[in-house]
């Protein structure tokens, strides 16, 4: 019960967590580019954008930092015998992150929002790629301790029974990570980019502002097109990593039960659950399932039961099969919808191209909503990864089910995640609100305080900017 | 000396960090609906540690951090130990992160008051948790063979933890207040002065109170630490020269006066780190909660190449914004 608990509780905050982290990578990254063609072309709307998308920036980074610090908490406070377990490893690249990574981020945060009035236009320009490099930092030391849960390396266990690290390059290098992190750090700039085109779409559908927001829509989309494209890439590389090294996962992602040589590609299915290993293939691809997960036109793909009888030879009886409906339907989502992104960014490029995107109604309408989109990918990839990697909290070290607080009881975290969830659907409103108050109505603002910013002579007394 | 003492000192380093800088940021948030009466001057308070404040909580986050990969066994008990207590202090993070960055962002009454209060009551209830948690791990809980926690919510408000909360509090009004003197004009720094002055002399008397107390814990007989006089000399520093217009110098005693109290309470902490009341042989140390002496080199390599350059850009960051902020002339918001 009190595991369960555990588990739901780390679920929802994580998704929470990250429907924040991404924008936040995203925008902090189109925002820096925003600031360098003002600072390059002198161009003043390219200012006005800047302020107004870096104040939809900061809404967003206020809950990305609250929320990751439940993150980090929750390893000691619900998975205290993990923390123990593990922290000989995974510790060292959270503490990495906050001393190489958060301390940049929100330091030159507060530089940068405070700075417009005080530092020279290329120092104040410098601090906003500190921040966005802060923010792909922090995600590159996460997903090196989320990889090492996938796929551990470079340690041993002690005589305590401990992992102690022996090999901290091996968690630089481990393969988990490095297309884990280039798949989240894509995933995040398709966020940003979708968030800003959205954004922009609805200006240039209500015909004001014409100017800067087609604008703000083409470097949304010239950074879009090209990071879709590799991230399909990407995508389809890491598949083929995880499943090398967690055949379940991509296994169950499939609901491949019986093992295959050559495998066909289900693109939707009727049941296939733990209960149902004969499901009902609506449209099956030839091939295209080897392609995917070996790279090759007649690879094999091992099934789900004789995973299972291997797993229990190696690891003793139990259940090692992931929830099947969550990997099947997740991958899905994420493919499906990726796809679908694909399509909308060359759609936009092709507007560009024939000068066309500010009165493209229907694709303005599209754009708009398809700012869901990238956060139903976000979620589906994390759903994906981690329940796929069920039943362990460590693949093949530790099981989930033995890895929480001894200490913690049900009635605690039934406290807890109420109010976690309670705070989050406030803080959700609140940001949400806000967003759109800004999208709205932002942009006077963003033009007054750049003018009120323009007309200040040197060394006046400081904006109060909260 | 072996490296899980120099990482002991390095989570301790970390953790007054958190105060000292932290520290004037929880007073200024609890303290800036009394010292500003008007929305203007309330503002004016608040942007006082705007710059900085986000920047500051990091050392929160890397003194958790720390722990967890050098002392994973002690990050384990402690965080799961405390999981009520740190269920408070995340929902006045919360409150308080956010309340900076939304508060100003609408033109309501109800809006920025209601923000205003969040603010308040994260910043007093942070420094006054997070100080029972630190007094707990002295004065002692009940931890068991396993080094799990066995007690309940209630075992954690132990008098000693009390009074440790209510010290660090006391201290963080107090250095909020010295900041705040030191970054304002007029009134509002007037009565930041005042504020400093009176919530001074009680803190002289709590900070007093807890060095007796934890005297009595660590049964020290009646010889007082170096830590301890150092540390309430600092206070009466900070309240002396808080009314003398020196406010730089009140502020540098209020911030040692912090520094003393965190310091003070590691020093008697140390070699352990967590002391079971069920049994001293529970306790845990620096040698039993450790991490493998290879991953102390790695993060010890990072921190000696790291903290440096954190050190340079933030002090850097207070350099860039040093000016006073006085009311606009023209208080139209």
């Amino acid at each position: 019960m009190a595991n369960d608990l555990a588990r739901w509780q780390f679920a929802t905050t994580s998704v929470y967590h990250f429907f924040f982290v991404p924008v936040t990578i995203g925008l902090a990254f189109l925002v820096a580019v925003l600031q360098t063609t003002w600072y390059r072309t002198g161009d003043p709307e390219y200012k006005r954008m800047t302020r107004f998308f870096g104040t939809l920036l900061l809404i967003n980074v206020a809950i990305g930092v609250v929320t990751g610090l439940v993150q980090e908490f929750e390893f000691g406070m619900n998975w205290s015998t993990y923390s123990r377990y593990v922290g000989g490893v995974f510790g060292a690249p959270l503490a990495m992150e906050g001393l190489a990574a958060f301390f940049l981020e929100s330091t030159f945060l507060g530089l940068w929002l405070f700075g417009w009035d005080r530092l020279p236009k290329r120092v104040h320009l410098a601090c906003i790629w500190a921040v966005s490099i802060g923010s792909m930092l922090s995600a590159m030391f996460i997903l090196m301790a989320n990889s090492w849960m996938q796929h551990p390396v470079g340690y041993k266990i002690d005589k305590a029974g401990n992992a102690v690290l022996t090999n901290i390059w091996a968690l630089f290098v481990n393969p988990t990570f490095v297309w884990g992190y280039a798949h989240v750090i894509l995933a995040s700039l398709v966020t940003g980019c979708l968030v800003m085109l959205a954004v922009s779409a609805w200006y240039l559908r209500t015909r004001t502002h014409v100017e800067p927001f087609a604008r703000t829509a083409k470097v949304a989309l010239i950074v879009l097109i090209p990071t879709i494209v590799i991230q399909l890439s990407v995508g389809n590389q890491l598949g083929e990593i995880e499943n090398r090294y967690q055949p379940m996962k991509i296994a169950a992602a499939e609901a491949q039960w019986t093992s295959c040589k050559p495998c066909s590609f289900s693109a939707g299915q009727i049941g296939g659950g733990a209960n149902d290993k004969t499901p009902t293939q609506i449209i099956a691809i030839p091939h295209l399932l080897s392609v995917l997960a070996t790279g090759t036109w007649g690879g094999g793909v091992t099934g789900l039961n004789q995973l299972q009888a291997e797993y229990q030879s190696k690891y003793g009886p139990g259940n090692y099969v992931p929830d099947v409906f969550i990997q099947y339907w997740s991958m899905r989502v994420m493919a499906y919808l990726a796809a679908a992104v694909l399509l909308l960014a060359l759609w936009g490029g092709w507007l560009i191209y024939r000068g066309r995107l500010h009165s493209a109604r229907i694709f303005l309408w599209l754009s708009i909503w398809a700012v869901v989109t990238p956060f139903l990918m976000n979620t589906a990839g994390w759903l994906l990864t981690e329940s796929g990697r069920q039943p362990w909290i460590v693949q093949g070290l530790q099981k989930t089910v033995n890895a929480n607080s001894p200490s913690v009881s049900p009635t605690d975290i039934w406290i807890s995640l109420s109010a976690f969830v309670l705070a989050y659907i406030v803080l959700a409103a609140a940001d949400l609100g806000l967003m759109l108050h800004y999208s709205r109505r932002g942009l006077a603002d963003a033009y007054a305080e750049a003018a009120e910013a323009d007309e200040k002579p040197a060394g006046a007394v400081p904006a109060l900017t909260y | 000396m072996h490296l899980h003492t120099i990482w002991f000192v390095i989570v301790v380093v970390f953790w007054i960090g958190f105060f000292v800088l932290e520290g004037f940021d929880f007073g200024v948030g609890a303290l800036h609906r009394v010292i500003g009466r008007s929305e203007t001057e309330r503002r004016v308070a608040i942007n006082t540690i705007g710059p900085w404040w986000d920047g500051n909580e990091v050392w929160l986050i890397v003194a958790g951090a720390a722990m967890f990969a050098a002392f994973p066994g002690w990050y384990a008990t402690l965080f799961s130990a405390l999981y009520l207590a740190l269920v408070l202090v995340l929902l006045a993070l919360f409150a308080r992160g956010v309340s900076f960055e939304y508060r100003g962002k609408r033109e309501s009454a109800r809006w920025r008051s209601g923000w205003s209060w969040a603010l308040t009551i994260g910043s007093i209830l942070i420094p006054l948790l997070i100080g029972v948690g630190l007094g707990d791990l002295l004065q002692g809980l009940p931890i068991n063979r396993n080094h799990n926690f066995t007690g309940s919510f209630f075992d954690l408000l132990t008098g000693y933890g009390l009074m440790t909360g209510v010290n660090l509090l006391t201290l963080c009004l107090l250095h909020g207040a010295t900041f705040m003197a030191l970054r304002t004009t007029d009134g509002i720094r007037d009565r930041a002065r005042a504020a400093a002055g009176r919530i001074g002399a009680v803190a002289i008397v709590v900070n007093l109170a807890w060095a007796v107390w934890t005297l009595v814990v660590i049964g020290g007989g009646t010889v007082p630490q170096p830590t301890q006089i150092f540390g309430l000399i600092a206070v009466i520093f900070a309240q002396r020269l808080s009314s003398s217009g020196t406010d730089g110098w009140a502020f540098i005693a209020s911030a040692f006066a912090i520094a003393a109290s965190i310091g003070q309470l590691f020093i008697a902490l140390y070699p352990n780190v967590m002391v079971s009341s069920t049994n001293h042989a529970y306790n845990l140390t620096v040698n039993n909660a450790a991490s493998g002496h290879y991953a102390l080199v790695v993060m010890t390599v990072v921190a000696v190449l790291l903290l440096p350059v954190v050190l340079l850009y933030q002090g850097w960051s207070f350099h860039v914004f040093r000016q006073r902020l006085t009311t606009p002339p023209t208080s139209s918001q």
